[in-house]
This record gives structure tokens, sequence and C-alpha cells, in this order.
């Protein structure tokens, strides 16, 4: 077993603990901390996987919005300071079912690759997978079409929030 | 290799020789070099700290007419160090009712966040944490740690002040961070990397000569990345109570207080790395310690230009500072790297002279365009209040001070 495998393994242990104490934290606030963890894990598997864009773009994007969604938790959920309140809803195994099934779907899709048993191929240290990634995406071969209409998506949102928080002088009075 | 050209990368070869000898392979001796050197810049950036505090109390006693600090030590140099002692051995109170994790995480997480910008910096040529080829965006992937600490301080306190104070905070860093990112996009693409070591080579000329429009609102932006006046909204000490920070006391709050002097010279080397070219300067190609010395200098003289703008200027008030980054800075930002690629992509054949000068020009006449439309139907004139003259302390020598006992 190589120290990349242990490694792995560490991590993904922390990463799954840490996802299920999201959810099963007492506290908002802690469930936001563990959120943190996760995410961080999540971070270090992209290191590892000699992909150091994505692992800081999962931390700036994801854990640098964590302070926002704490924000959000403080303003928009009742009872935030309260030790006890429910834990499930009502009909909480139906969710887990559908995730289940989810995670059964997808692992019997990956099994079915060729790829699937390939160890990881080490890149070159001077491999510039970042502007390929770059070029990729505005590549007309490449994702190009995902891309823009991921953006026209962001934009509509953007122009949406805007809309919604803006000041009509008309109706005031 | 001689010591006195590159002391710092001899002493780096020459442990690892040393571990070799005893029969260390390279893999362990390069992971014992990254623990050690990690601790070792993380420990002299700490102490290092307790010189800016001095630098800086002192400055500002300057600037506002008063002596600073002058007891201890010769012109007051030993101040902090007594400081620090003190501070040390203060109680640590633990309100009641605080959430244990955060209240104790957030004073690491303010330091911690500010210390890792130091190990993607390239001090030198040769003296630098990693190079990795995301470098800019690390530096503001861990800003964005820094606002999760302020956040967990003001809700672990359990205090409804520290936490409209942590509200304002992070709500003045995070609209900050849009102008901060859009500018530093423009020497990403100047250079094509977003390695910090490759934009220091690449800048010749220096970006400001280049962008100066977009350095400016870089840094701009930093210094309210750093919170301290005209943007220390977040801890208005005279005007409302302080803010995130008010329920900690003793080392807890010196952490946040070492965090706040440590971000502001991590934001004036990041601004010298990333528009004054860092450690370039005449030999410093051939002699990296020299590199070195010219760093430090720049970065000074920014972090002397930060001091200034933290004594002279009065503080916003909230509104103006929300209305300066949204309607000012963010579209100057967009109208800026638009306008770049354009130019850049216009000239991309012709010599690089001409494409600087070009650059040089777009970027005035974009300032000087946005400076006409902010100053429209803004009152130029005020009433004067008081007389000019005002009698000032101005001793002969700054070095020796009234009732030392010394001749001026």
């Amino acid at each position: 077993m190589s120290g990349l495998q242990i490694v792995f393994l560490i991590v993904a242990v922390v990463t799954l603990f840490s996802g299920v104490m999201v959810v099963a934290s007492r506290k908002m606030m802690h469930s936001a901390l563990w959120l943190i963890l996760t995410l961080l894990g999540v971070a270090i598997l992209f290191a590892t996987l000699q992909a150091g864009f994505f692992a800081i773009v999962q931390v700036l994007v994801y854990i640098g919005a964590i302070s926002i969604l704490i924000i959000f938790t403080l303003m928009l959920t009742r009872r935030v300071m309260d030790e006890e309140h429910p834990q499930v809803i009502k009909g909480w195994w139906l969710p887990a079912v559908m995730a289940v099934i989810l995670f059964g779907l997808i692992a019997g899709f990956l099994a079915t690759w060729k790829d699937f048993q390939v160890m990881l191929n080490e890149l070159p240290a001077d491999a510039e997978n970042l502007a390929a990634f770059g070029s990729a995406l505005v590549n007309p071969a490449g994702y190009v079409i995902p891309f823009e209409v991921a953006s026209v998506l962001l934009l509509a949102a953007l122009v949406g929030a805007i809309y919604i928080a803006a000041e009509r002088k008309e109706k005031v009075g | 290799m001689s010591f006195w050209r590159d002391p710092i990368i001899f002493i780096i070869e020459w442990a690892k020789g040393l571990l070799a000898g005893i029969g260390w392979g390279p893999g362990w001796a390069t992971t014992v070099g990254f623990v050690i050197g990690a601790f070792v810049l993380a420990a002299g950036a700490m102490f290092f700290v307790v010189f800016l505090i001095w630098y800086e109390r002192k400055l500002i006693g300057r600037l506002q007419d008063r002596f600073g600090p002058n007891r201890v030590g010769p012109w007051g140099l030993f101040q902090p160090i007594a400081d620090m002692l003190k501070i040390f051995t203060k109680e640590l109170i633990t309100p009641s009712g605080v959430d244990w994790i955060a209240y104790n995480l957030a004073p690491v997480l303010s330091v911690a966040a500010v210390l890792m910008m130091w190990a993607v910096t390239p001090f030198s040529k040769t003296f630098f944490g990693v190079n990795i080829s995301v470098g800019i965006l690390f530096l503001i992937a861990v800003g964005g740690l820094g606002e999760v600490g302020i956040i967990l301080a003001g809700w672990g306190s359990n205090n409804k002040y520290a936490l409209v104070g942590a509200l304002r905070a992070v709500a003045q860093l995070c609209s900050y961070e849009v102008p901060f990112v859009i500018s530093a996009l423009v020497p990403v693409m100047l250079t094509g990397s977003m390695s910090l070591v490759d934009i220091v080579e690449a800048q010749n000329p220096w970006y400001i000569l280049v962008a100066p429009a977009a350095a400016l609102i870089f840094f701009i932006a930093s210094v309210a990345e750093t919170g301290r006046a005209p943007f220390d909204l977040a801890e208005a000490e005279s005007e409302i109570v302080a803010g995130y920070n008010v329920e900690y006391s003793g080392l807890k709050f010196g952490m946040f207080f070492v965090g706040e002097f440590l971000h502001a010279f991590t934001a004036s080397f990041i601004f010298v790395t990333v528009f004054l070219g860092g450690w370039r300067g005449p030999g410093a190609d051939q002699i990296p310690v020299l590199g070195l010395v010219y760093f430090m200098i720049k970065t000074f003289i920014v972090y002397f230009a930060l001091i200034l703008f933290r004594g002279t200027n009065p503080r916003f008030r909230i509104d103006q500072m929300m209305d300066l980054n949204w309607k000012v800075l963010t579209p100057l930002s967009l109208v800026v790297i638009m306008v770049i690629a354009l130019v850049d992509r216009l000239f991309a054949s012709s010599a690089d002279w001409l494409r600087t000068v070009i650059l040089l020009a777009a970027n005035l006449v974009i300032l000087v365009v946005a400076e006409r439309l902010i100053r429209r139907g803004v009152k130029t004139t005020r009433p004067e209040v008081g007389s000019r003259q005002r009698p000032v302390a101005s001793p002969d020598n700054l070095f020796i001070q009234p009732g030392s006992g010394a001749k001026g």
C-alpha cells in the first residue's frame, strides 16, 4: 500500500465522518464547522489527484462561502440558539432510500467504466493542465456550450436577485 | 554557491547535506525541511509583528503631533515587548454561555489565514515557500478563511454586539473581495499565469506602470480587506462598541491584534509582489539576497503609505463605504479589465514598449474619465472653518526628545 493510498483512506474517513456530523450535530453552527472539514477533505482529494486548481477553487468557492452560509443560518432559521430541536422530519426515510438508490446507480455506472481499475497516472511536474482546462472551456470541440449556458443561468439569477431586491419607487406612498 | 550571495538557500542546502550524512533519504530531508521552514517562517512573522507594532505606533504618533512610545528602551523600541509580556500574563476570561469551539477557534483562524499567505509569496528569486500554479487564487481563498474566523468570533461570544459587529465586518470584507479579485486578474492576464513567482518574473516594467488603474483599485480594496482606517468600521472603538472581539481578553485578544497588524503588512507585500515587481531590482537576478532587500524596502514604502492612509483619513460611514465599493470600484474594475483585455489583444503583435505605452495611456484615460464622473455633482468648494495656521509641535531633532536631558 503506497503512501498516497494511506492518505486517501484517512482523508476519506475524515470527510465521510464530518459529512455525517453536518446533519447529525445538534447546533447549526457546529454543522457549518463540520461542513468546512468535509469540504477541506474534498479539496485534499483534489490535491492528491494533482488537480491543484480544483483544490484551491474548492476552498475559495465553498469554504469561503461558509461565512455567508452562517449569516443565512442566523437570519433565516428559527430557534437557532436552542439546544434541542427535532433532528428529523416526517418521511425522512424517502430521501434516504433515494440517496441509496442514487449511490448504487452511480457506483454501478462507474464500475462498468473501463478505466475504473486504472491506478493514478502521475502527471509530469510541469504539466500545463490549468492552461489545457482553460482552453477546453472555450473550445467549440470542448465544453463551450455547457460553459456558456451556465454563465447565462448565473447572469439570469443575478438580474433576478437585483430585480427582487430593488426598490420600486412608484409604488411608495 | 557562496554564503553571502544567497544565505537562506545556502543554509537549507547545508542542512540537507547534514541530514544526508546521517543516512536520511532526500524525500525525508525535503519533508523535514518543509516542516522546519514553515515553523521558522511563521515564528519569524510573529516576532516581526513586535517591530511592526512599534513602527506603526511611532509613525501614528508623529502624524498626530505626539511622540509615540518613548519610555522603554531607545526610542521606545522595547515597548511592544513589554506589552507582549503583559498580555501573556493576563487572565483569560471566558464569558458564560459561549460556544466553546467557535470561541476558541476564531483567534487561531484569523492569524492562520494571514500566515498562510506567507507560504506562496516569493521573497527573492530563490526564497519562497512553494510555487503553486494558482498562487494568486490561493491568496484570495485563504482570505476567505479569515472571514470565517470573524463570524465565528462574533457568534461564539454569546454577545449581541459582537454578533452585529461580525456581520458588519463580513459585509465589508465580502463586498471588497469583488473589486480585489477583478483587479488582481489584470496581472494574471498580462502574465498569462497565476503563479506569483511567474508574475514577479514577468514584470518588466512593473505592472503599476502598465496598469495604474488596476493597481489603485487593488490597493484600496486591500486596505479595506485589512479592516483598518478609513475602513475600520468593524471595530470603530470611538463611536460604536468595538466589533466581533469585545468578549476576548488576554492572549486571545492579542491574537486578533497580531492578525490585524500582520494582515496590514501582508497586504502591502502582496501589493509589492503583484504590482511593484516583487524582488526585482538591479543585480537581484545574480545575487538573490539583494532581491530580499529590495522586496523589504518596497514593502516598507507601501506599508508607510498604508499608515499615512490610516493616520490622515477620517472613518467612512457604512453607507459611504458600500457606495465606494459597489458604485465606484466594482464598475471601474470591470471597465479596466475589459479595456486591458481588448488593448492587450489588439496590440499583441506590436513591440513591447509600444504596447506598454498604449496600456498606460488607456489606464490614465480610464482614471481621468472616472474622476470626472465621480466629481460630477459633488460640492467642490466648502466653507472654511477655523484659521489655516495652527500651532504644531515640531521638534528640531526627531530622535532627541525634550525632557530626556539631551540638547536638541
